[in-house]
């Protein structure tokens, strides 16, 4: 019996993203299941960055604590990672660059002078990718077929670029097999029965969105969601479809407010700067009822803090983000695969209650490349606003206290949509009477919203782990951790944080504790949750980092022990 | 909608400038609908927040379409409505405090765009709504709430803005000559591409000018308004610049370029690019 999980991390500058994207596709191709995390300072070039792979013969929850294999490029990569290795692992370092202390665990090449000498400068992560190989068994010739599955693009020189791709991937595995490590054997992967697509957090948004009907989109390019804009430009093309560069989030909230109040589906994408400017647009939206998605890819904050790291700290900012009275409804998926259906769900919920709705994820969920069971599209289902076709004008679309047809221009129903208060048909006005009844129409369609996905387990357990967003999948691997060891706990998540499906509500209702997991310092949800009248607590972590599995299952236990008042298990 | 409209309790004062203005662009939006033969619920008006915003509930006859957004948002929301649904005609109205203050970072990017919206820009010098605070427009030196010793700013020069950015068609004129405003906006309409008619319309509240605008000839004061030269070539961008530098208030064209829109620039990318269904674009992610 071998590993099941194989977790390598390149640290360094140059060539990192690439090896990490070889490794995982080639991984993908196989037959295993894989994960990406990849972090990097916000400049063009250089600095410290590293990437990870996390392999596995079962679907990936985490991006993997412990790293079995550091690929070190550069000296600075050296020292900054090498504590997180595994005892038994192993530090493949680039020679021609440095050398570490002797009684490291670790072996050396020049992967720039062996890539000269294949015939191909690029090569050096293919030298990095064939000295992996042997240390986990893991079988060379799938790094080839993925070579030649890359590089043939019928361009003159395919061939000699796959040859010394090759060649590489030949003199990599040679040193890795002289080497002597050996990490014991991966087990052969278990290919899933279903087809799969291997698609980052981002991506997988914009799809979702694009299958609902989205055809108009604005966007300023703001890291971590600035993937989203160059995905839109390349691929939100053709007959009646819209994807622009504009000049400011405030340009962007109030473009795809005038798109949506045209008839289009429309989004932007930000991060919390661009919330921030979005604010007042947001409450416009609101007030005028116009139907747009945001999606907010979350960094650390607060002003321009971390732009490539990961956060959950803008959940206070994305529920309430306008001043006055109002409360955005919010979708924030826990994974790659959730993000497809989030982005999907999202621009359907804003066109059946006519208003704004918000995605929130983040950083390490954004850029993540994961392969995923494919989609079943035709499962998805596809919402578009009712829209009026009455006869005449005068039409009053605010006078009912639920969402009615809604006029667009070039049909009948012309109306002011109004930032002021204002009466059926958008004239602006200050009877108390119409605040009163506007204010509470907007609120009243929210119930509309009430077919999120959620997940509940083991609701017998007074104490319960409810994490959100992209720390589900660390959470997750957490929880089932501590099943296995006998604790009792339970689990409740789900995608829509507001509005919150009637079950999720009545299941934290009864539990004497809900432990939220999540990557702020305020404990946002929980401070929400415990608004709404639930008891929850939670175990924060505010480092730019994603949530460590094993920290996790410590930190749980611990909050049931201080719970429960002594050790959860005899 | 709202002349009939017994809730809505805004009203411009006796005088203000932009009942004329109003009535000009009611006849420039039946004469331009008539002309293109589309019906009035093609246009949709973006009004900004202030006095001059109030146009969009105030229109007599048949209704076109109306936003009333947030404070100086007026070019984003139009951009949103004209690329959403370019068969709009889309019209914007604002006053100077609105256009050239909170919203003026917006006008650079529209210019650039070429966006086929029309501006009808209404200043009076002054912010109406708070109660006369100075505005970009307020001339220097000027006692207002804000500035009781005195504007120590320098007035901004809205026609040398407009060029500097590449505004395609501007226009300037007064409200008080409502049939040509009429025809100057109808005008702007007509343009493919980014105008703005910018009309001077009085404050007799705050900043009451219509004597220095028409001049009275029993106080001794000369009319700051003229009308554009006739030999004026508004394609001639350096004599539109000289118009501009000009002081006092033109009346009429001055300065027009014909060049491709960002509509058309759209539909030319359109035919180069090839549209995917959702289907086929997650199989460019299969494994």
């Amino acid at each position: 019996m071998g590993t099941t999980d194989l977790v390598v991390r390149f640290a360094g500058e140059a060539g990192v993203v690439t090896s990490a994207e070889s490794l995982a596709a080639t991984a993908a191709l196989a037959g295993y299941h894989v994960q990406t995390y990849a972090t990097f300072p916000s400049q063009i070039l250089g600095g410290p960055v590293h990437t990870q792979v996390h392999i596995s013969t079962s679907p990936t929850l985490s991006d993997g604590d412990e790293v079995d294999v550091l690929v070190a490029f550069s000296e600075d990569g050296f020292n900054r990672h090498k504590d997180a290795l595994v005892p038994g692992g192993v530090i493949i370092y680039n020679s021609g660059e440095f050398d570490p202390p002797k009684e490291t665990p670790s072996f050396g090449l020049p992967f720039d002078e062996i890539a000269k000498e294949v015939g191909n400068s690029r090569a050096s992560n293919m030298v990095v990718l064939g000295a992996i190989a042997p240390l986990a068994n893991f079988p060379v010739q799938a790094l080839k077929d993925y070579v030649t599955k890359r590089f043939t693009r019928g361009r003159p020189g395919d061939e000699q670029i796959v040859e010394a791709n090759s060649l590489a991937l030949d003199r990599g595995a040679e040193a890795g097999r002289k080497s002597g490590f050996s990490l014991g054997e991966l087990d052969p992967p278990i290919r899933p029965e279903y087809e799969q697509i291997m698609i980052t957090g981002n991506a997988a948004i914009a799809v979702g969105a694009v299958h609902a009907g989205l055809d108009f989109y604005v966007g300023y390019p703001i890291s971590p969601a600035t993937t989203i804009l160059v995905w839109m430009e390349q691929n939100l093309v053709g007959e009646d479809r819209f994807a622009y560069q504009v000049s400011s989030e405030i340009e962007s909230i109030n473009a795809i407010i005038g798109a949506g109040y045209s008839g289009r589906k429309s989004m932007t994408a930000t991060a919390g700067p661009g919330i921030a400017l979005m604010s007042e647009g947001l409450g416009f939206a609101w007030m005028a009822e116009i139907p747009c998605v945001v999606v907010d890819v979350q960094r650390g904050g607060p002003a321009t803090g971390l732009p490539t790291k990961t956060e959950q700290s803008d959940l206070f900012a994305c529920i309430h983000p306008a001043h006055g009275d109002a409360k955005m409804p919010v979708i924030a998926p826990g994974s790659v695969e959730e993000c497809l259906y989030a982005g999907a769900l999202a621009v359907n919920w804003a066109e059946r209650y006519q208003g704004p709705v918000i995605l929130m994820t983040e950083m390490q969920q954004a850029e993540r490349s994961q392969n995923i069971p494919r989609p079943d599209l035709s499962k998805i289902k596809v919402e578009s606003r009712r829209v009026y076709t009455g006869g005449s004008n005068g039409y009053q679309r605010y006078e009912a206290d639920e969402v009615g047809p809604m006029p667009i221009p070039g049909g009948p129903g012309a109306y002011v949509a109004n930032a002021s208060e204002h009466d059926g048909i958008g004239d602006t006005t200050h009877l108390p009477i119409r605040h009163i009844r506007g204010t509470e129409r907007r609120f009243n369609k929210l119930k509309l919203l009430n077919d999120s996905p959620f997940e509940i387990e083991n609701p017998d357990a007074t104490i319960a782990v409810m994490p959100w967003g992209g720390s589900k999948g660390a959470v997750r691997e957490a929880y089932l951790k501590l099943r296995d060891e006998g604790v009792d706990i339970g689990w409740i998540y789900s995608m829509a944080l507001h509005p919150l499906p009637q079950a999720v509500s009545e299941e934290l209702s009864r539990k004497e504790l809900v432990i939220v997991p999540e990557l702020n310092y305020q404990g946002q949800w929980s401070s929400l949750l415990r608004a709404d009248g639930h008891k929850a607590k939670s175990i924060t972590q505010y480092t730019g980092l994603p949530f460590m599995v094993s920290d996790l299952v410590d930190w749980i236990k611990q909050a049931i022990e201080v719970q429960k008042g002594g050790k959860v298990l005899a | 909608m709202s002349a009939r409209n017994p809730e809505y309790d805004f009203k411009w004062c006796p005088g203000c400038g932009d009942f004329g203005v109003r009535r000009a662009l009611e006849w420039a939006l039946l004469a331009h609908s008539e002309k293109t033969e589309q019906p009035m619920s093609d246009n949709v008006i973006v009004a900004g927040i202030g006095c001059s915003g109030n146009t969009v509930h105030l229109l007599e006859g048949e209704q076109p379409f109306g936003i009333h957004g947030i404070h100086g948002r007026t070019l984003p929301i139009a951009f949103g409505v004209k690329q959403g649904r370019p068969r709009s005609n889309t019209v914007v109205v604002a006053g100077d405090g609105d256009f050239l203050s909170i919203g003026a970072e917006h006008i650079g990017p529209a210019a650039q765009r070429n966006v086929d919206v029309t501006c009808v820009i209404m200043d009076n010098g002054v912010y109406g709504l708070t109660k006369g605070q100075a505005s970009p427009t307020t001339l220097f030196g000027t006692t207002t709430s804000s500035t009781p010793f005195g504007k120590i700013e320098a007035a901004i020069k809205p026609f040398e803005l407009y060029l500097a950015h590449g505004v395609s068609f501007i226009a300037s004129h007064y409200s008080s000559r409502p049939r040509d405003l009429a025809r100057l906006i109808e005008e702007a309409m007509e343009h493919k591409g980014f105008s703005i008619v910018h009309v001077q319309s009085p404050c007799t509240t705050y900043n009451d000018t219509y004597d220095l605008l028409k001049g009275n000839k029993k106080a001794g004061i000369a009319p700051l308004v003229f009308d554009v030269p006739k030999d004026h070539d508004p394609t001639d961008k350096d004599a539109a610049a000289a118009l501009a530098r000009r002081s006092g208030i033109p009346l009429g064209v001055i300065y027009r370029e014909e060049r491709p829109t960002l509509e058309d620039r759209q539909t030319e990318i359109r035919k180069k690019a090839r549209s995917r269904t959702s289907e086929e674009m997650v199989e460019t992610y299969a494994v």
